[in-house]
């Protein structure tokens, strides 16, 4: 009764095809089949937040997707964020603002901050703590990260009235 | 992989679905996935099969007629959270939803999903509880409705048979200006309720209740309604002791005990959130701008 199912989606822009068993987590297929390990698996029962990713541009949980339901979806991942090889001015902000320790949960904060910023610009610190109640970091808090996500919306804000 | 190995069907019609329903031993229907999986991964859930919804055309949006609402099961919990006509017409659905789990999750966590799955600690359904939703269900002899009072059955249990498929939730909108509030203790934001509160106030011109609703989610196996206290409450001026009586007998069930909470504390969580609730929602009702509309 597992039968395997041919699918074919978009990660950071590039178009992956791969015959999957349709108990594949989306988490386990980034990691396993496509090698980008990148995306973290933590609780693996949708708590802690590190394995989000952006489908479809929109935040979610990649251990409560099956990797079969990701036909014909666009995906991003940790990996698709940084621009020529160069961190974005949200992973830079990470590293000003420590905004990380261990690293193991930024991964899927990076990707829920970066859904929050498309959608608002300029949000409130509690805009940004209350996307944070979606991932559990162990080592900085919060602080550090709200920090950073408060910076870099000032800093593409500057970029723009630069502009 | 966590899961038990089981096989995947994308129908891409509902007539379809119910077809797979009906035919396949151990079926399971997947909508957004974020209770569902969860279980799946700790192999709490072993369906032999998986159907998915999401390839269905015409089972997600809100759909306004002249006295009613339809909301598709598969539509998403950010569909809702963002919807501007829902939160005008039915304000405490947006409430209900500034506490259930996290932007991340509601993303693809559906309506039909949170009703399905009957946590008694959801608040989707006791939301709908107190609006005294309809709940649209097709199977294989065709569709049939059922009131949110009946639909929930027990722990984890609804009125779907085994081979049937939530479509919608039907929705009356109080009248504009009607006073709500959802209020809820959980330890941390997001977090399953320890228990929560639904309260729908509305009253005449004289400030005099004319229609309340009182429901709680956590505190029994399943969202419940407390007659009790909607008694207390209409016909009635609101004030300190009104509030207080009808939030003493809306506490006044017989409560779950577990990990989280005693029966005492979840009855007094209960009566202190109806209270909370019933004050908020008091503040809100509009009685004033109708009286010179």
């Amino acid at each position: 009764m597992t039968t395997t199912h041919s699918i074919s989606v978009n990660i950071n822009g590039k178009t992956y095809t791969r015959d999957v068993e349709a108990r594949m987590t989306l988490a386990d297929f980034l990691r396993h089949e496509i090698g980008l390990t990148g995306t973290h698996l933590g609780c693996e029962h949708g708590v802690c937040g590190a394995c989000t990713v952006l489908i479809d541009g929109r935040s979610a949980r990649s251990c409560l997707t099956f990797a079969v339901q990701m036909n014909g979806r666009n995906l991003t991942t940790v990996e698709g964020l940084s621009v020529a090889g160069n961190l974005n001015p949200l992973q830079q902000a990470f590293q000003e603002h420590h905004g990380l320790q261990c690293g193991f949960c930024t991964s899927g904060i990076l990707m829920s901050l970066t859904e929050l910023l498309s959608d608002n610009p300029d949000p409130t610190e509690h805009e940004v703590r209350e996307i944070l109640t979606g991932h559990l970091c162990r080592c900085t808090g919060y602080a550090g990260p709200v920090r950073a996500a408060l910076a870099t919306a000032e800093h593409l804000k500057n970029i723009k009235g630069a502009a | 992989m966590k899961p038990a190995p089981f096989d995947y069907h994308a129908p891409a019609s509902l007539d379809e679905a119910v077809a797979l329903m009906s035919t396949l031993d151990n079926a399971k229907v997947i909508a957004g996935g974020q209770s569902l999986v969860a279980m799946m991964n700790f192999r709490y859930a072993m369906p032999d099969h998986l159907i998915d919804l999401g390839n269905i055309a015409g089972l997600s949006g809100l759909h306004f007629e002249s006295q009613t609402l339809r909301i598709g099961a598969m539509t998403r919990q950010r569909e809702l959270e963002f919807s501007v006509p829902l939160a005008n017409k039915v304000p405490l659905f947006k409430a209900a939803l500034a506490h259930v789990g996290h932007r991340q999750t509601r993303n693809r966590g559906t309506l039909g999903g949170s009703l399905a799955h009957a946590d008694p600690a959801a608040e989707l359904p006791t939301a709908c509880l107190a609006l005294d939703a309809e709940i649209e269900i097709a199977g294989a002899g065709g569709t049939r409705i059922v009131p949110m009072r009946e639909f929930s059955a027990g722990f984890m249990t609804t009125a779907l048979g085994y081979d049937e498929i939530l479509l919608a939730v039907h929705i009356r909108p109080w009248r504009e200006g009607h006073g709500y509030s959802f209020q809820e203790y959980a330890r941390r934001h997001g977090d399953f309720a320890v228990a929560g509160a639904a309260v729908l106030l509305d009253a005449n011109n004289d400030g005099i209740i004319e229609r309340a609703a009182v429901a709680l989610c956590g505190v029994t196996d399943r969202p419940v309604r407390r007659d009790e206290a909607e008694a207390a409450l209409v016909g009635r001026h609101l004030d300190d002791s009104v509030i207080a009586r009808a939030a003493s007998l809306a506490g006044d069930v017989e409560a779950t005990a577990d990990i989280h909470a005693d029966a005492t504390y979840r009855r007094h969580l209960a009566r202190v959130l109806t209270t909370r609730a019933l004050h908020e929602a008091s503040s809100r009702m509009k009685t004033k701008k109708r009286e010179t509309a």
